[in-house]
């Protein structure tokens, strides 16, 4: 089985392009030439030299000693929280901004939940001189006060999005409207591996560069290309999709995808997609969705804005119900108590997505000699506030 | 033969309104329904509201919010239809997202339609080609006409694809925007208006998108067949009610 898009846009029974006609346009210019631009030697050369100086990559695989000796396995962790801007989000938008410079595209949108990914834009935006908007969830612009902050001083204007839950779901609504209302100059630059087809295969291939980071960082440690385990956080799966990459179709290697239960999986405030939802349509794909029985999008809950998502990129609703990937969720609490763990025991204080990916060592066992990577998507300095409140600091 | 070809067949321009079910109150779907045929509407989309309408304005979005609040759901609405048709005998499409339709199941909600009398489904994010290789079968077998959309950005070559698998009319957007807005047609709408109407295809076509009085109204059927009203017959339901809809009517058709 390959775990990989198909010629249709489909990861199994997952994917396509479930669009109105009005974006139509759009998206089949990118699709007809995503691939061809990507593989030009120009393009690869000045995507990599950017991801180098820009960027700062190849970022570290650090071997995390304290804790692997606390959960008594080998934990390395892949340092995406060193990336300029803070997160994983850099590699893609970087991507992003010279496919549509190519495009002959000057006005860039984007949506975003923590607010990583509309930094990461509006950073590329700020570089190359192009006009950006941000769409972001009225509840994520107070939840994210300093990525709000930081998006201005890059030159983006951003926009509330007030409608539904308020959060990224509701964002990404928005950003869609405007694409329609602006067909021609305009590109949308998705942070995730969601969206109707190119955008899942194309994100994740712009962050596939972790995996293949990963690979050779590990031989040279461990003298061995393939982990035992990749873990990674997924809100829309745009950082576990380029961790996992290079590693899916090798089904030794281990792959633990981490959602966020929210206040707990059966509480009615909870983001667990793969538990909660069934195959449905958002945003332009079909994938798994938290819905009603009727088909009506259910508002999500997770006390972290990049995981406050109802839906999961359609390769990763591929991964569960194929039993590629083991899925695992984790409630707000425990997030937050990895979270301080991995700083106490680390020096690393990880964004509350990424502290999800953490909090599953408690419960889930490793063997002593296994090699496990967990791709440590992003730093907490926006989440100071949340970190605060919630630990009375 | 189906009522929306029947229909298009007549010699007029043809007025055809949207409005979402359950909204403003829930059980107002069939009332709304006779008074648009009584003053004179020539066809109905049946909005079933969605929580999410990507192609939507503000208007559409707030009178979906509402009727989903209000209680609306697919069961409901096809229960306040099931006698629609000892009732109105215009031609009636449901208008909605993809995604309601594909939890209750494809073929069990086209033979519901079938059953009921509706004669056609507009479903803006069911793409030409998943219905063709899906449903399209499906939708032949209980008789329900697939409307496609174009815009001002569809090329002509898929312009004719869309012509070549449709059935009923093609429903033109008037312009690169979501539903709602209401600048008024200018030289590019009237440009793409008179593109169309010279591509001969072989389906009529029906405008929608910013038409809100009887001036976009005459100024979008100068070439088409006819032309749709959504949210501007929403805002005139959130202010007037029901009793609003002949004043309304009379208005556009005067
Ligand atoms: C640090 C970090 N990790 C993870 C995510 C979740 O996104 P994805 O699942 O696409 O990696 C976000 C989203 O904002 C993020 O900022």
């Amino acid at each position: 089985m390959s775990y990989h898009v198909n010629e249709k846009g489909y990861y199994g029974e997952f994917g396509g392009a479930y669009i109105p006609e009005m974006l139509y346009p759009n998206v089949e210019e990118l699709r007809q030439n995503y691939l061809e631009i990507t593989s030009e030697a120009s393009f690869k050369e000045e995507f990599s030299s950017l991801l180098k100086d820009y960027v700062g990559r190849p970022t570290p695989l650090y071997f995390a000693e304290r804790l692997s000796e606390k959960y008594n396995t080998k934990i390395y962790l892949k340092r995406e929280d060193l990336c300029h801007t803070g997160a994983h989000k850099v590699n893609n938008t970087i991507g992003q901004i010279l496919l549509a410079k190519k495009l002959g595209k000057n006005r860039i949108i984007a949506e975003t939940g923590a607010g990583q990914h509309g930094v990461a834009t509006a950073t590329v935006c700020a570089l190359m001189g192009i006009e950006c908007i941000v769409y972001m969830g009225e509840i994520d612009i107070e939840r994210q006060a300093p990525n709000v902050a930081r998006m201005k001083m890059l030159g983006a204007t951003v926009i509330p999005a007030l409608s539904g839950s308020r959060t990224l779901k509701d964002a990404t609504n928005e950003a869609i409207r405007d694409w329609i209302n602006n067909p021609t100059n305009t590109h949308y630059i998705i942070g995730s591996v969601v969206g109707p087809h190119p955008y899942p295969d194309m994100v994740a291939r712009f962050q596939s560069v972790i995996s293949e980071e990963i690979k050779e960082q590990l031989h040279e440690k461990e003298g061995r290309e393939e982990p035992d385990y990749v873990v990674a956080c997924v809100g829309g799966g745009s950082n576990a999709a380029g961790a996992y990459y290079h590693f899916l179709d090798n089904e030794e290697v281990g792959i633990i995808a981490v959602e966020a239960a929210g206040k707990g999986i059966h509480t009615g405030e909870s983001a667990a997609t793969s538990v909660l939802g069934k195959a449905g349509i958002i945003h332009g794909s079909k994938t798994l969705l938290m819905q009603t029985g009727d088909g009506q999008i259910t508002e999500p809950y997770s006390i972290s804005a990049g995981l406050d998502y109802p839906g999961v990129g359609p390769m990763h609703a591929h991964l569960y119900t194929s039993g590629r990937g083991e899925f695992i969720s984790i409630t707000d609490e425990d997030a937050m108590l990895a979270g301080l763990e991995l700083s106490k025991l680390e020096g690393i204080i990880p964004a509350i997505e990424t502290s999800h990916a953490f909090a599953i060592f408690k419960d889930r066992p490793f063997k002593n000699e296994d090699v496990v990577v967990v791709n440590l998507s992003g730093r907490g300095d926006k989440d100071l506030g949340t970190y605060i409140d919630y630990f009375n600091l | 033969m189906n009522r929306i070809t029947k229909k298009l067949s007549e010699d007029k321009k043809l007025l055809s309104i949207y409005f979402t079910a359950g909204y403003p109150q829930l059980e107002d779907t069939v009332e709304i329904l006779e008074s648009l045929e009584e003053n004179g509407v020539d066809m109905v989309e049946i909005g079933l509201p969605f929580s999410d309408p990507l192609a939507d304005g503000p208007t559409i979005q707030e009178s979906s919010t509402a009727a989903l609040k209000n209680g609306m759901n697919t069961d409901l609405l096809f229960e306040q239809l099931t006698n629609i048709r000892e009732r109105v005998s215009i031609p009636l499409i449901i208008m909605g997202y993809f995604n309601p339709v594909l939890q209750y199941g494809v073929e069990a909600f086209c033979a519901k339609c079938e059953e009921i009398g509706i004669d056609g489904l507009i479903l803006p994010d069911l793409p030409l080609a998943e219905y063709q290789e899906h449903y399209a079968s499906i939708f032949k077998r209980y008789n329900l006409i697939n409307v496609f959309l174009i815009t001002p950005q569809t090329s002509d070559e898929r312009i004719m694809e869309i012509d070549e698998n449709s059935e009923g009319f093609i429903y033109m957007v008037s312009s690169a925007s979501t539903t709602g807005k209401t600048s008024g047609f200018g030289q590019e709408q009237k440009d793409y208006f008179a593109r169309i109407a010279n591509m001969n295809l072989s389906n009529p076509q029906i405008v929608g998108f910013g038409i809100n009085n009887v001036e976009t109204f005459k100024s979008a059927t100068e070439f088409a067949s006819g032309a749709i009203i959504g949210s501007a017959f929403i805002k005139m339901l959130t202010s007037e009610g029901i009793q609003g809809i002949q004043t309304f009517i009379k208005s556009i058709l005067k």
